[in-house]
């Protein structure tokens, strides 16, 4: 082998990079998620991520279950939006049945799914801020996180993997204060993102730790297939709620906020300004609701899609969430496939990372938002 | 960069404004904290903490916790048919149900009856999302809002009929 060093061993003295494993079991990644990086001094030269230390082989398994039995799975592929997962499964489905919904059950979806999508924008706030080193606001998110834990453990019956959702409607009606503890927690929590953003949105280490780093262009953002947040942090208003409306988003009056430059510190407040918007779509969700039943008249009691295949998609917390369901006629699906918005946004971290320190690597993987319960699946 | 600031922002710089507008934040709890007692405050408002096990949280009335066979309460009998629907929906396959044929008087007549014999539930593997309870045609399996399901051994996280029925066995502690 031709080489301009004098000999091998020379070589190798003269390298300076160096490899360094970050995770699995590193805090600050958010899970299982390994990230080798290649660095030069402390600057990241480049990054792999090794994933797949959660692979239940969801998909798989749901190839064997009937369809109300895969409910339960879609609230543990994003652990911490289990209630955005359920539903885009049980549009899928209903939507392969061609199954109407009682208006209440449509209403109660979308209230259930915005306080979820602000219980996860609360964690992601929480664990982002505190992986930079902000530890106040850490406490602070999770305060108002356990309210929305408490009114989902009381109209569910469980914290996190809520199972709310079934084929045609809801399993419970709202419990009595149901209406009264969401409208309580709605007056107190615009303030309290208030205090947030007084602690953060001017705090000169948070500007130093989040402006400019992790800069991904709107071209880039596109090729690369993100969504949600991270995309519209780079200047692309991007959301299904409203590119292709679902459920009954169309009666609410919200606005998608999005980013200039796309760094870190843009995509920090489009998930503050989301965390506004939900709480306007659930505000007007609540005082709206209509009586009614919550389930679907003439929902069979054995599901069995006709043959056929639907690809639906939500938007979840994190980004576009999409399930392709193929149906043959029998009571179990024949395939069934997620489009997992935390694993193609995770594509995009080395993009992200490359040119920046390690010490960022911690704020651009809690910027890009992962579960890796819906990474590895 | 070469771009001038004002005064303004210059001696607010300075001063670490910024930091201390945060910091009014945290201090505006703490005094609060201070001034409120800590005995039936709002916990959203001050600083609270449960002092568990010696106080018990109180779980919503739909929690799905411990599983319980239900008896009917007027005869002790069980009300569980063996239907087997509850080991048919559950996802992860945690319950077998144990089912004979026997005899029972009815009035005059003797006829054959299908009946429960044993019932065993894997509380390891459960996933507690309901769907047994929701299917149970007689009300008998129900998940409870028990939440303890701590025990000592791999073998005691399968719970047998009795224990089901018995319901699982929680320590008080006094306040």
């Amino acid at each position: 082998m031709a080489s301009d060093t004098p000999s091998a061993a020379a070589h190798v003295f003269e390298q300076t990079e160096m490899l360094l494993n970050m995770g699995p079991q590193h805090p600050s990644t958010h899970g299982v998620l390994r990230v080798l990086l290649k660095l030069d001094g402390e600057t990241v030269v480049d990054l792999d991520c090794d994933i797949g230390y959660l692979h239940r082989g969801v998909e798989k398994i749901c190839e064997h279950d009937t369809y109300p039995m895969i409910t339960p799975y879609f609230d543990r592929l994003d652990y911490v939006a289990a209630v955005n997962g359920d539903l885009v499964y049980v549009e899928a489905v209903e939507r392969l049945m061609g199954v109407e919904l009682p208006r209440r059950a449509e209403y109660l979806r979308v209230i259930l799914a915005e306080l979820q999508r602000i219980a996860s924008h609360l964690l992601w706030l929480a664990t982002h801020a505190l992986d930079i080193g902000a530890a106040t606001i850490f406490l602070y998110a999770f305060r108002e996180r356990e309210e929305i834990l408490k009114i989902f453990e009381n109209f569910t019956g469980a914290r996190l993997t809520a199972h709310a959702f079934r084929i045609g409607g809801l399993q419970w009606d709202a419990n009595p204060e149901f209406v009264r503890d969401v409208l309580a927690f709605l007056d107190i929590l615009p303030g309290r993102i208030d205090e947030y953003e007084t602690i953060l949105s001017e705090n000169r280490i948070w500007l130093a730790r989040t402006v400019g780093i992790g800069v991904l262009t709107a071209a880039d953002a596109i090729d690369t297939g993100l969504t949600g947040p991270v995309l519209r942090g780079s200047g692309v208003a991007y959301d299904v709620r409203r590119a292709a409306p679902y459920s009954v988003y169309p009666e609410f009056d919200f606005e998608i906020p999005t980013g200039d430059t796309g760094d870190t510190y843009d995509r920090y407040l489009v998930r503050m300004q989301e965390l506004r918007q939900s709480v306007r779509i659930v505000r007007q969700a609540i005082e709206g609701l209509p009586e009614g039943s919550v389930m679907a008249a003439r929902v069979p009691r054995v599901i069995k899609p006709p043959a056929g295949e639907v690809f639906h998609t939500n938007e979840s917390p994190k980004g576009e969430i999409g399930v392709y369901l193929v149906s043959d006629g029998t009571n179990t699906p024949y395939r069934l496939r997620v489009r997992p918005p935390c694993f193609v946004n995770l594509q995009a971290l080395k993009q992200l990372a490359v040119g920046h320190l390690v010490a960022d690597v911690v704020a651009l993987i809690g910027t890009i938002d992962i579960v890796l319960g819906e990474v590895d699946r | 960069m070469s771009e001038r600031r004002s005064i303004g922002s210059v001696l607010s710089r300075l001063l670490l404004v910024d930091l201390f507008k945060g910091l009014a934040v945290t201090l505006r709890y703490n005094a609060r904290a201070l001034v409120e007692a800590r005995d039936g405050a709002d916990p959203t408002q001050a600083i609270y903490t449960a002092q568990y096990p010696k106080e018990r949280p109180l779980v919503g009335e739909r929690w799905r916790g411990a599983p319980k066979l239900n008896n009917d309460p007027r005869t002790g009998e069980s009300l569980c048919i063996a239907c087997n629907i509850c080991a048919l929906v559950c996802p992860v396959d945690v319950i077998s149900v144990g089912q004979a044929n026997r005899e029972v008087r009815d009035g005059e007549k003797r006829k054959k009856k299908k009946v429960l014999t044993t019932f065993e539930f894997d509380t390891s593997r459960c996933m507690f999302c309901g769907l047994c309870q929701e299917q149970c045609p007689t009300l008998c399996l129900e998940l409870t809002q028990e939440f303890e399901l701590a025990v000592e051994s791999r073998a005691g996280l399968v719970w047998d009929r009795e224990m089901l029925e018995k319901g699982i066995h929680v320590v008080t502690y006094k306040k």
